[in-house]
């Protein structure tokens, strides 16, 4: 079976873009994904794109790049969208109806304030039915993970030092600030045990990927730049007791990561670096667990003894993840392959992970939906 | 000037006023497979996929042990701060979320999982829909060791 690859990947700088359109956005990134693939809008046979705030997305960034009349499919599908988009191109692409797709996340959420709260209903049911932010609804996962496994509020706050540290050297992230420990914890709390400084910021944010068979990649000579999608696996949320009272993040996860490892052939030991969805500090931790990075319970561990910094064994949100890049929802999926691409291209700059041969990419939004890809330096 | 009083209203699916007005919690469970729903008219059953003919309806406990919970220092605005946002296993199933009140305080210890709590009933914070109608809800009180 012939490989399928990422031959242009691109994605913004995220934060504030208020004088730009969604589709502009969109069209930004998209064309810095085709000029990497050496190809035009005109040789794209089919566009995947994703928005959780922007209708019918794609057009309007065909509009702005070049209408060519093919079919574009929008995918709303919370914070997994930008990594949907890749998929369906993956799983099209497998199909044989095309070889050169393109994908799109965008999203424009400057002032939305913070994200959640209940359906409509007769009465707002906020502080009657608990709080249905997003940082209470994270914080009440990372109590119960606290719970099982012992971790504490300072565990979860490193995390948040460590990938604000790491972002200091991404140029495209929103927050490029060190934040020592304390100063983590001493911020003001949005929802114990999460404080400001722990959770992702709502930023205006586009990121673009070409996907293509291998006989095309071949055909156009780029394979210099391809990156090999080894596995790409995505999963619901399977039943469990408390769900959907409690969104449950970790079983998705878990069955993507295991149908990636298994796709891909690959062992937890061998991926190099990891860009997972830390859009709350605590969750990144679980996500340790969810993703095999450590055995059950062990996550406490990796982020005690250093093991997911930039020079541990295994590098954890090298971008400075979620928590600095800000969290523009559907095109983080997106932005997350871009950072491993970067590091499996040699193109990291200061934060390059040297020698990154495999890394894995993870997303997942509540509802429940997660995206795993393992991808490779073709 | 005509007062109209309404009887108030279940804020919640899983909140059964009788004839009275009396409050109760209401659930569903699926006799093929055991798993508790907070809810009380589901189409099906979201575990084994039994249909709506396997699920009964039952009267949960009002006691319980709290799962997970959070101190809530940020809301939305007009939403009164702090407060606790709590995840309940109700003592037999099934699992429902609420705010915690009647705590000490409003430290890290006072929201503490595994501490056991009663349901009780109460107006909604006097939040009333557009008709003027009043709701009752649940919330949740610590039972004292
Ligand atoms: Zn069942």
């Amino acid at each position: 079976m012939s490989d399928i690859y990422i031959v242009g990947i691109h994605m913004i700088d995220f934060g504030r873009h208020p004088n730009r359109t969604p589709g502009q956005l969109g069209a930004q990134a998209a064309l810095e994904a085709l000029d990497e693939a050496d190809i035009t809008i005109k040789d794209v046979q089919a566009v995947f794109s994703g928005s959780n705030y922007t209708t019918m997305i794609g057009q309007k960034i065909l509009q702005q790049i070049g209408q060519t009349g093919v079919q574009i499919i929008n995918l709303v599908n919370a914070c997994s969208t930008g990594a949907s988009a890749v998929r369906m191109a993956y799983t099209a692409i497998r199909a044989g109806e095309f070889d050169t797709v393109l994908c799109v996340g965008v999203e424009q959420m400057t002032g939305l304030g913070m994200l959640g709260g209940a359906v409509p209903g007769s009465i707002p049911t906020e502080g009657i039915l608990g709080s249905a932010t997003m940082p209470a609804v994270f914080g009440e996962s990372g109590v119960e993970y606290a719970a099982r496994t012992g971790a504490t509020q300072a565990d979860f706050a490193q995390v948040a030092v460590k990938n604000h540290y790491n972002a200091t050297m991404n140029p495209k992230a929103f927050l490029r600030k060190e934040t020592p420990l304390d100063m983590v914890l001493e911020a003001e709390t949005i929802a114990w045990p999460l404080t400001k400084l722990m959770c992702s910021v709502n930023v205006d944010g586009a990121a673009a990927a070409v996907v293509m068979s291998e006989e095309q990649v071949k055909r156009r000579g780029l394979m210099d730049r391809a990156i090999r999608i080894r596995g790409s696996a995505m999963a619901s949320a399977p039943w469990q007791e408390r769900d959907p009272i409690m969104h449950d993040v970790n079983g998705p996860t878990r069955l993507a990561a295991q149908k990636a490892y298994a796709m891909a052939g690959v062992d937890p030991r061998d991926i190099d670096l990891v860009e997972l969805h830390d859009c709350f500090a605590s969750v990144e931790l679980q996500h340790y667990e969810n993703l095999s990075l450590c055995g059950e319970g062990e996550g406490v561990k990796l982020i005690r003894d250093g093991s997911t910094e930039l020079t541990g064994s295994i590098p954890v949100n090298a971008s400075g993840g979620l928590l600095s890049k800000g969290h523009p929802i559907a095109a983080t999926g997106i932005a997350n392959m871009y950072e491993i691409a970067l590091h499996l291209r040699g193109q990291a700059g200061e934060r390059q992970i040297r020698g990154a041969k495999i890394g894995m990419t993870h997303v997942v939004g509540l509802g429940t939906s997660a995206a795993v890809h393992i991808l490779e330096k073709a | 000037m005509n007062v109209v009083t309404q009887a108030p209203k279940p804020a919640f699916p899983f909140i059964l006023l009788d004839a009275s007005g009396q409050p109760s919690l209401i659930a569903q469970k699926c006799t093929a497979c055991g798993a508790t729903y907070a809810d009380s008219e589901r189409v099906a059953c979201g575990r084994c996929g039994g249909r709506a003919d396997v699920l009964e309806t039952f009267l949960p406990a009002t006691e319980g042990t709290l799962h997970s919970a959070v101190i809530v220092r940020r809301g939305f605005p007009g939403v009164d701060v702090p407060f606790i946002s709590a995840v309940v296993d109700l003592d037999g199933g099934p699992t429902i979320k609420g705010t915690l009140r009647n705590t000490a305080g409003f430290e890290p210890d006072h929201a503490a999982p595994g501490q056991r709590v009663r349901v009780r009933f109460d107006d909604a914070l006097g939040r009333k829909d557009k008709a003027g109608g009043s709701y009752i809800a649940h919330y949740f009180e610590p039972i004292p060791a």
